[in-house]
């Protein structure tokens, strides 16, 4: 079956405040779909909201990933469901070495007593790692403790390689990177286009989308999505900024929730 | 063999039993005189533990023993934490048990036995280090001790020699009612190098009982010790152990201790920094369960110039346990160029247990370096929700970021078996 990934109506807070105010975004596998929009409009709390982060509260509405609703699971499950997102601020661990890891995230997925061998682990790890021209050491280095931030995103990409989801969600992951590693995070995206897999791209700036081709772009403002077009739209927000968009709805602020 | 033992132990005792046991006059005579000290001496004050109000009376009366013929004798849990040992030392409850040191290593000078045997056979050399490192009056503790001991180890290696396989000692004891005290003397002559392993355990519950040892070790001009120490006691057991190594120039310990004890327990480990550029490495583990209540403090004593000391622990407490952590740097006046760092962390698994660092440095002189961190937390939500965005369940995560707090102190233990056995026994009292 094809990837089919719908929310609908999601609303959520965060201590009491409501801060998505009713998502509609329907995606199916091989889509890459873009959110672009100013800070604090509610981009990261939606990524946030789909994964679980213990924060934010789900009040209303459905995320349904091949007709499993997402928001009846715990992070886990909706994790093993499918779902992956590439982390803002990813934690750093210390004492669990990133193979460590990597090695029980990939075993949660498979059946107690056929849990990968060490020796394929390793190989499809340095693979990764290759492909995203990481050192090799990081593989024993405690997990994100004392990374860069474009190397913390790196870790990220090579965890969504190893894992293989379904929905891959990547909340600014274009943010602290050079123009290098963005083009090596771009093409870790790429290689992991495929018919059965969805890709929505939170982002501020238009730059990752000249690396990571979107098919939709969506505005987000005052925790909605305002508008929707295709990979136009992202240049034009890119030239012309938002206040177009703002004029064009009458929208005065277009933040959510901020005291 | 005799009335029961009250607190403080009587001289009339003390001596009874040492005589029974055939052993030296100057020995007898200073198990009399710290029977007589007990009386008037007090308990030692950690900082926020009251000790005095523990049940620390149940001292045993002195048990009899058969020697084995052979590990296979040995209970299975006791049998699995020595396998494949080559020099090894067993005392079960108030004696030696079993004793075995590889010919060469004893044609090489090194003597390895039981600190009973090593009083009759090593009287003088035994006699220039038994009781100065930690002095039999210093509270009331250090001279019961001193009146009580059993069994226990003696292990010396002569100037020069490298031993390079680790010297075990195992001590453990199925009879509360019996004393079981072991007293551990090791001294690494000029430019040695040995490590010592031992490991300690209760094998069934029982009445209350408490298991006192203490470590007196001499590290003589460029030797080095490396000693590690895992105590696996019943919840019906108090633990109190006192450990205390003297160096000289350029000399170096590096303790692992293991604190993974059921019931109460005050454990004191110290280094006094003798000598010029010598040097000590603390690594502490701990985790407590039930209602423990734990003291457990690491100190450094700085007074050569030049000299190194770094001490780390690590605690988990789950359910109502508490652990109050000391750490003791002092650097006396005129030792320059000394630096002592230190590091307490405490990891609460459960709103009801708690957890007190205490960092304390006391300096005396101004040319040093010196830092400590300390920190009592509980597991991060945000590292388990970031764990379990990856598809990890919610109790693997834990366990995956308490492994991790632990892991300091776990990699840095130098024998591989030795890491792997305190890991199966973390992981036990963690599953627990």
């Amino acid at each position: 079956m094809a990837t089919q990934f719908v929310i609908d109506g999601l609303k959520a807070t965060i201590e009491g405040k409501e801060i998505l105010k009713g998502i509609n975004l329907s995606m199916k596998g091989g889509e890459i779909h873009a959110i672009m929009g100013p800070n604090g409009t509610g981009k990261s709390t939606l990524a946030s909201a789909l994964m679980g982060h213990p924060k934010y509260e789900v009040t209303e509405g459905t995320a349904t990933l091949n007709d499993e609703d997402l928001m009846e699971m715990a992070v886990d499950e909706r994790a093993r469901a499918g779902l992956f997102l590439a982390m803002q601020y990813p934690s750093e661990i210390s004492g669990v070495t990133n193979s460590d890891f990597l090695r029980s995230a990939i075993n949660a997925r498979r059946e107690e007593g056929s849990e990968i061998s060490l020796i394929k682990f390793i190989r499809q790890m340095e693979g990764k790692m290759k492909e995203l021209d990481m050192n090799p050491e990081f593989a024993h280095r405690y997990l994100n403790e004392g990374f860069s931030g474009g190397e913390k995103k790196r870790n990220e990409i090579l965890q969504m390689m190893l894992l293989d989801p379904k929905v891959v969600i990547l909340d600014e992951i274009d943010s602290g990177l050079d123009i290098d590693a963005l083009k090596i995070v771009a093409q870790g995206v790429n290689a992991m286009r495929s018919e059965d897999r969805a890709f929505l791209v939170i982002t501020h700036y238009q730059r990752l989308l000249n690396y990571v081709k979107p098919d939709f772009v969506h505005v987000m403002m005052q925790g909605r999505i305002v508008k929707s077009g295709g990979p136009e739209l992202a240049e034009r927000l890119e030239a012309e900024g938002y206040d177009w968009v703002k004029a064009e709805l009458g929208i005065e602020d277009e933040t959510v929730g901020q005291a | 063999m005799s009335t029961e033992v009250s607190n403080p132990v009587e001289r009339a005792y003390a001596e009874e039993v040492s005589r029974g046991k055939g052993e030296p006059a100057w020995l007898t005579a200073l198990r009399g005189e710290a029977a007589e000290l007990s009386a008037s001496l007090e308990w030692p004050k950690p900082e926020k533990t009251r000790i005095d109000r523990w049940n620390l009376g149940a001292l045993g009366q002195h048990g009899q023993t058969t020697p084995l013929a052979s590990e296979n004798e040995l209970p299975e849990q006791a049998a699995s934490l020595v396998a494949g040992a080559q020099a090894l030392l067993v005392q079960r409850g108030s004696g030696n048990v079993l004793r075995r040191l590889p010919e060469e290593l004893a044609a090489k000078g090194v003597i390895f036995t039981d600190l009973e045997t090593a009083a009759s056979e090593h009287s003088e050399l035994l006699q220039k280090y038994l009781f100065k490192a930690i002095a039999k009056d210093e509270n009331k503790l250090t001279a019961l001790h001193a009146a009580l001991w059993n069994g226990g180890v003696f292990l010396y290696v002569p100037k020069n020699v490298e031993v390079e396989v680790p010297l075990q000692a195992l001590f453990y004891n199925e009879d509360a009612s019996v004393s079981f005290a072991p007293h551990i003397v090791i001294v690494a002559e000029r430019h040695s190098r040995v490590t010592y392993v031992d490991n300690a355990l209760t094998v069934g519950g029982g009445a209350d009982a408490v298991h006192h040892s203490m470590v007196e070790i001499f590290v003589e001009a460029g030797a080095h010790v490396d000693f590690a120490s895992i105590h696996q006691l019943g919840s019906n057991v108090i633990d109190m152990s006192v450990r205390r190594a003297v160096l000289e120039n350029d000399a170096r310990i590096q303790w692992v201790i293991g604190d993974l004890n059921d019931g109460n327990v005050m454990s004191d480990t110290l280094s006094v920094l003798k000598g010029n550029g010598s040097s000590s490495d603390a690594a502490v583990v701990s985790i407590g369960a039930g209602k423990q209540r734990m003291s457990l403090t690491t100190q450094a004593k700085h007074f050569g110039l030049n000299s190194d000391s770094n001490m780390v622990t690590r605690a988990v407490m789950r359910d109502e346990a508490t652990a109050i952590i000391n750490g003791i740097t002092k650097i006396e006046k005129g030792a320059t160029k000394a630096n002592g760092v230190q590091t307490e962390k405490v990891l609460m698994l459960n709103p009801k247990a708690r957890g007190d660092a205490n960092p304390i440095l006391l300096i005396d002189e101004d040319d040093v370096t010196a830092g400590h961190a300390a920190s009592v937390g509980q597991v991060n939500p945000e590292q388990v929700y970031y764990l379990m965005s990856r598809g990890i369940s919610k109790q693997d995560a834990e366990r995956l970021i308490i492994y991790g707090f632990l892991a300091p102190v776990v990699t840095e233990i130098p024998i591989d078996a030795v890491r792997e056995q305190l890991q199966q026994l973390l992981e036990r009292k963690l599953n627990a």
